[in-house]
């Protein structure tokens, strides 16, 4: 079977959308596909050695809530500090509970499976952001090296 | 049941981790050896008909019953 390839452009820091791309490569990969990530603005999140990402309902309308609260409870009130944390916790919970993979699980299973990550070079720079936080064994480049890589894909995502 | 040369219980485990245990399971058995695989997945009866399409591993067998699912894939590659 010749090798096809997928390349996929991280861009969300949340909880809930570092998902995605970790999913789909990890499962890409089992099915014989090259593939790399090319983690860009908040995205990078997504490289640090300690994943420490969040999840908030605010600004996010389609997110279900336990309790229906996401049809009653304010959204002013989920301005408040420790709404974010406590989302986080319950969205831990529940994804636990479900059978979900953590996201350490899913990036250490992409990582197994020789799925390529590339930092987005000038978002490092841009912010300031220090590489030593970053785990061990990804590129850093830039746009040029994304086409290098997707110019013979099979499949292009933008996460 | 039918015969296998390996078990992989993947009940309670979620999208996309049945497709992964059980690629890994493949990875270190022998070409005609067969995999048998519990899960709890609905999902997992697409995926795995998916999985052996572009693996070209052979799923040989693929049933439910009571909640659970089972499947037998042959390794071909």
């Amino acid at each position: 079977m010749s090798e096809k390839k997928l390349a996929i452009i991280a861009t969300k820091g949340t909880l809930d959308w570092a998902y995605p791309p970790f999913i789909l490569a990890s499962t890409a990969a089992a099915l014989g596909y090259k593939t790399q990530i090319f983690f860009t603005f908040y995205g990078l999140q997504l490289l640090k050695k300690n994943l420490d990402l969040k999840v908030s309902s605010l600004g996010n309308p389609g997110m279900p809530m336990p309790m229906k609260m996401d049809k009653w409870f304010p959204t002013m009130f989920q301005a408040l500090p420790g709404m974010e944390s406590m989302m986080t916790v319950m969205m831990k919970r529940k994804m636990k509970q479900k059978g979900v993979a953590s996201l350490d699980t899913l990036r250490e299973l992409c990582v197994e499976a020789e799925v390529e990550f590339i930092a987005c070079q000038m978002t490092v720079d841009l912010f300031d952001m220090n590489t030593k936080d970053f785990m061990d064994g990804i590129d850093y480049a830039g746009a040029a090296s994304f086409f290098e890589f997707a110019g013979d894909s099979d499949i292009t995502l933008f996460i | 049941m039918s015969n296998f040369d390996q078990e992989l219980d993947a009940s309670g485990l979620n999208c996309p981790l049945p497709i992964l245990r059980a690629k890994k399971s493949l990875a270190s058995m022998d070409v005609g050896q067969t995999l048998h695989i519990i899960a709890t997945d609905p999902g997992s009866v697409k995926d795995f008909e998916a999985f052996s399409k572009q693996t070209g591993n052979e799923l040989v067998e693929s049933r439910e019953d009571a909640g659970k699912f089972y499947f037998l894939i042959k390794k071909n590659s």
